[in-house]
């Protein structure tokens, strides 16, 4: 993989995005951090509700307004800054050089036309070819995506495809331009076992031809161990620890992750520790509106403290490139 | 938002004393939040009592010749003016208001009894009874409802009875169609099941159980019914299928419909006592369905 | 192949129908009170005992209830609606005569309805709380609560009285010789009033379903995937939206098609369209039956016909329907 450390690809710093709902303004990015390389993939993980999906839609332009708005911070895309372009240059961004594919296969494409149609179109769009050549492309990505017999299948319409088939067909669709960064927004979560692990072996090769960014976006730490280079973990609209996905997977410092991970069975160790129980986290995310002004995580952490209440955590250098915003990290640090 | 919004009032001898907002109190602070639907609801009253009470102090037949023809609204001390033959528009309306609502409430409760019953039959029975009653209702929605009613008012004779059975008979399908959906959901819900397996007969579970779960929907379509119901009337009258002894809205405009250019107004009034009645029912129904669907409202 | 499979099938259906129109009709004259034959003669029997005794003899009125019925039954399927005794023509050549001007009545008022209609809501939806939403909704409520003779005497009154742009009445000047070119344009300014008259009621309610349905649709999956696509507002709508939103639309003027033909008769009697809905007043005023049940089979031909034109609609638009019924 090309790996590029020195400029980043793509560099997210402090987005915050708001929303309007009846009980009032909910924050629901505060303070979004981080960047990527070339050919890396970030794995974005976090319960329902975290914010991740509206990061995704953040870079995309896409977080609907109203109710929603972008309040701060900046999305660099190769330095240019996608919060404010205009809407056409976004347009240009969108399926291009950024793309997306969604959770749900199912719903996510258009019944009334043929999947060929759906794909030709985003070419047609960006790059201007004949209908006809668009139509090879539409076949062509329907190959690469392993779609048995796709000069048939580019005429069927989406009905006539399995849920697995789909996602394969929004994958070539968001890939049909080649586009730098690619954004799965939970790909698996609506697919049977066997072939959720097929769309992830389909992602990783298709990496590895394109060198394309991939920001995985999922709750399923499976999922992040074997795709993701890097990992940040959400909670309440912020990332509450970020670092290489070996270093997170091993060596969790938060309290949030650490009982994440706890939640996967014979993901930690291998050979697999035996464990009692699986466990679980008690309690759930508290409403974005009614975030007190210290750590969302308090109410729910085994390990809170006195100061989980009063002060939100600041973010702390746990290791090499891996930050954790948790006290325990400060008290460790400090001793 | 909450359809049972309880109120936990006090608590006494360690026993948590819940108020339930009663279900009607909820439903009218639902329906008075859609301010036309209660403009409406009065309105509609005004017309009612108007029909039924003012023709008791208008000394003048309806069909009585009282001044010159088309004295034009004002005029002569006329407020509506008068029509072709010389008649006041002003007491025809207020005669036609009678047989208007009377036509149309008529003919819409009948057409929401054939309806909810093929309906309801269909719903819960399913199987050969819901094939052949979806049979029937697709074969009355391939005859054109107005032309066939005019055909039974022509081919029988042309009294208000015959009128309204001719409304009701063409018009059920849309209500039969909607209480077959709503029989067909909620006879699969747990409690209706749990009545099944109690063993409650077939007709207690249909009017006891069923029915009133079903009533919300229905109840909106009843409003809407009443409102094209005394659409249809008018149109058969207007077209001289109706009791020509009997003035009504739609007769009003037919026997002057030649006079449009000449004096419009006898025409466009008796139309719009028309509308303004349909669309005072119309806007009821809405305020009914944001009250039993307070969760529809927020879009 | 398949959607040939299918529409043998509806034919089928459709058949099965009609005969039980007709059936429907033979027993709706039964169960007039009277003297049958006096029934079908009408006012122009009341007289001549020749032509009631013509009359028993050609109904079969002599024989027994089911072998009349069949008879009735065999000679309708073979188009012989009996003979009007007011025009003194066979029915069914009255009834083709008039055909013409109800289908283009009606075919227009359906696509101005669903066009119009379709456009409303769709350009509604995308800003629901807007002012042009609001009057959409407003429309569809009066649209939808005005008798539609009332619309056509005010659209007259405005078009004609007023503006002076329309003829009141009427298809076609009488003396201009059919098929000129002078002929059809004269035809469609006769054509105006009426068909819009009559899509009034329609626009009304598809501006409201379409409304409802693209609100629906703009929350949609494929819609947000359009957009990520990079395309434009315009596109996402008018390629990803509109389509999706016109199925329920046709689905329901389909269904709806015999009310639309209801209506149709009313307007003609307002503009004195020279169609099927005049001729059947006339024929009621006349009590001349045979061309009054004559046309109550025929109006559920035209219905059957375009409930199948409709569905065919369905099945293009919408792929979904082309292979998930009869697979």
């Amino acid at each position: 993989m090309h790996k590029d450390r020195n400029s980043p690809l793509l560099e997210v710093n402090d987005l915050q995005v708001e929303f309007k709902t009846r009980r009032g303004i909910a924050r629901v990015l505060d303070g979004i951090d981080f960047s990527l390389g070339a050919g890396e993939t970030l794995g974005i993980v976090g319960e329902s509700g975290c914010g991740k999906s509206i990061t995704a839609l953040s870079i995309m332009g896409l977080v609907p307004q109203p109710p929603g708005r972008v309040a701060g911070g900046t999305i660099k895309l190769k330095g240019e800054d996608l919060l404010s372009v205009d809407e056409r240059r976004m347009r240009a961004v969108r399926g291009n050089e950024v793309s997306m594919i969604f959770q749900e296969p199912m719903t996510s494409l258009n019944p009334v036309y043929t999947v060929g149609n759906q794909i030709a179109e985003t070419v047609l769009e960006h790059e201007g070819l004949s209908r006809r050549d668009a139509m090879d492309r539409a076949t062509e990505m329907l190959r690469a995506v392993k779609i048995p017999a796709p000069e048939q299948r580019v005429r069927e319409y989406p009905h006539q495809l399995s849920g697995g088939m789909r996602q394969r067909v929004m994958i070539a669709m968001a890939l049909a331009c080649r586009p730098q960064v690619l954004i799965a927004d939970e790909p698996t979560t609506a697919l049977d076992v066997t072939v959720q692990a097929q769309v992830f072996d389909l992602l990783k090769e298709l990496q590895e031809d394109t060198g394309t960014t991939i920001i995985l976006i999922t709750h399923d730490m499976g999922a992040i161990a074997e795709m993701a280079d890097r990992v940040a973990v959400m909670y309440a609209g912020r990332i509450i620890e970020a670092g290489s996905a070996a270093d997170i997977l091993q060596d969790p410092r938060h309290p949030y992750t650490q009982g994440l991970i706890s939640c996967v069975p014979h993901l930690v160790s291998d050979p697999p520790v035996q464990r009692p129980t699986l466990l679980e986290i008690p309690g759930v995310v508290p409403p974005l509106t009614e975030l007190g002004k210290g750590c969302a995580f308090e109410p729910r952490c085994g390990s809170r403290m006195p100061r989980c209440v009063r002060e939100k955590p600041a973010s702390y250098e746990t290791g090499p490139e891996h930050k954790t915003a948790c006290w325990l990290a400060d008290a460790e640090a400090s001793t | 938002m909450a359809s049972q919004s309880a109120s936990v009032s006090e608590v006494r001898d360690g026993k948590t004393k819940v108020e339930v907002e009663r279900p009607i109190v909820e439903f009218l602070r639902m329906y008075v939040r859609n301010m036309a639907a209660v403009v409406a609801f009065f309105v509609f009253m005004i017309i009612i009592l108007a029909a039924v009470f003012l023709p008791m102090f208008v000394a003048v037949d309806p069909f009585e010749i009282v001044w010159l023809p088309i004295t034009p609204p004002g005029q002569e001390g006329f407020l509506l003016g008068t029509d072709n033959l010389g008649r006041s528009m002003a007491v025809q309306i207020l005669y036609g208001a009678r047989t208007s609502l009377a036509v149309g409430g008529a003919a819409a409760a009948i057409t929401l009894v054939i309806g909810l019953l093929i309906g309801s039959l269909a719903g819960y029975y399913r199987g050969w009874v819901d094939e052949v009653l979806m049979r029937v209702t697709e074969f009355f929605q391939v005859l054109p409802p107005l032309l066939l009613s005019m055909v039974l008012v022509a081919l029988f004779s042309p009294t208000l009875e015959t009128v309204v059975f001719a409304i009701g008979v063409v018009s059920w399908t849309g209500v039969a169609r909607l209480a077959r959906a709503e029989f067909m959901r909620i006879r699969e819900l747990e409690y209706v099941k749990a009545a099944r397996s109690i063993g409650s007969k077939d007709g207690r579970i249909i009017w006891r159980v069923i029915l009133p779960n079903a009533l919300p929907p229905l109840i909106v379509t009843a409003a809407l019914t009443v409102g094209a119901a005394i659409l249809f009337e008018a149109a058969l009258s207007f077209l001289g299928l109706s009791d020509p002894n009997v003035m009504s809205w739609g007769k009003i405009m037919g026997d002057n419909r030649d006079y449009l250019l000449e004096a419009p107004w006898t025409v466009i009034f008796p139309g719009l006592a028309i509308f303004v009645t349909v669309l005072t029912i119309n806007l009821i129904g809405d305020g009914l369905n944001d009250a039993f669907n307070p969760k529809l409202r927020e879009r | 192949m398949q959607l040939l499979s299918v529409f043998a099938q509806r034919i089928g259906y459709a058949i099965v129908l009609l005969i039980a129109v007709i059936i429907f009709n033979f027993i709706l004259l039964n169960l007039v009170p009277g003297d049958i034959a006096e029934t079908i003669a009408g006012e122009a029997g009341g007289a001549s005992p020749e032509l009631m005794e013509q009359i028993r003899q050609s109904y079969g009125l002599d024989r027994p209830f089911h072998v009349q019925l069949f008879s009735y039954v065999a000679r309708v399927m073979q188009g012989d609606l009996g003979t009007s005794y007011y025009f003194n023509v066979p029915v069914i050549e009255l009834i083709l005569s008039r055909v013409g001007p109800t289908l283009l009545l009606v075919t227009t008022a359906l696509l101005i309805a669903i066009i119009t209609g379709t456009l409303l809501g769709v350009v509604a939806a995308q800003n629901p709380n807007g002012l042009f939403s609001h009057l959409v909704t407003i429309l569809a409520l009066v649209g939808f609560s005005a008798p539609v003779f009332w619309t056509a005497f005010m659209l007259m009154v405005l078009f004609v009285s007023i503006l002076d742009i329309l003829p009141l009445t009427g298809m076609v000047n009488p003396t201009t010789p059919e098929g000129t070119l002078q002929w059809y344009l004269e035809v469609a300014h006769h054509l105006i009033l009426p068909a819009f008259s009559l899509a009034s009621i329609y626009i009304a309610q598809y501006s409201r379903l379409a409304r409802a349905s693209m609100m629906d649709i703009l929350g949609s999956d494929y819609i947000r995937t359009a957009r990520a696509k990079g395309l434009s507002q315009r596109k996402v709508i008018y390629k990803h939206g509109l389509r999706n939103a016109v199925i329920p639309v046709i689905t329901i003027a389909g269904l709806q098609f015999s009310y639309i033909f209801s209506g149709a008769v009313v307007i003609e009697t307002v503009f004195n369209w020279p169609g099927l809905g005049t001729l059947a007043l006339d024929a009621i005023l006349r009590a001349d039956t045979p061309t009054i049940m004559g046309i109550l089979f025929f109006s559920a031909v035209v219905v059957i016909v375009f409930n199948l034109l409709t569905d065919l609609a369905c099945r293009i638009v919408d792929p979904r329907i082309r292979s998930a019924r009869n697979a």
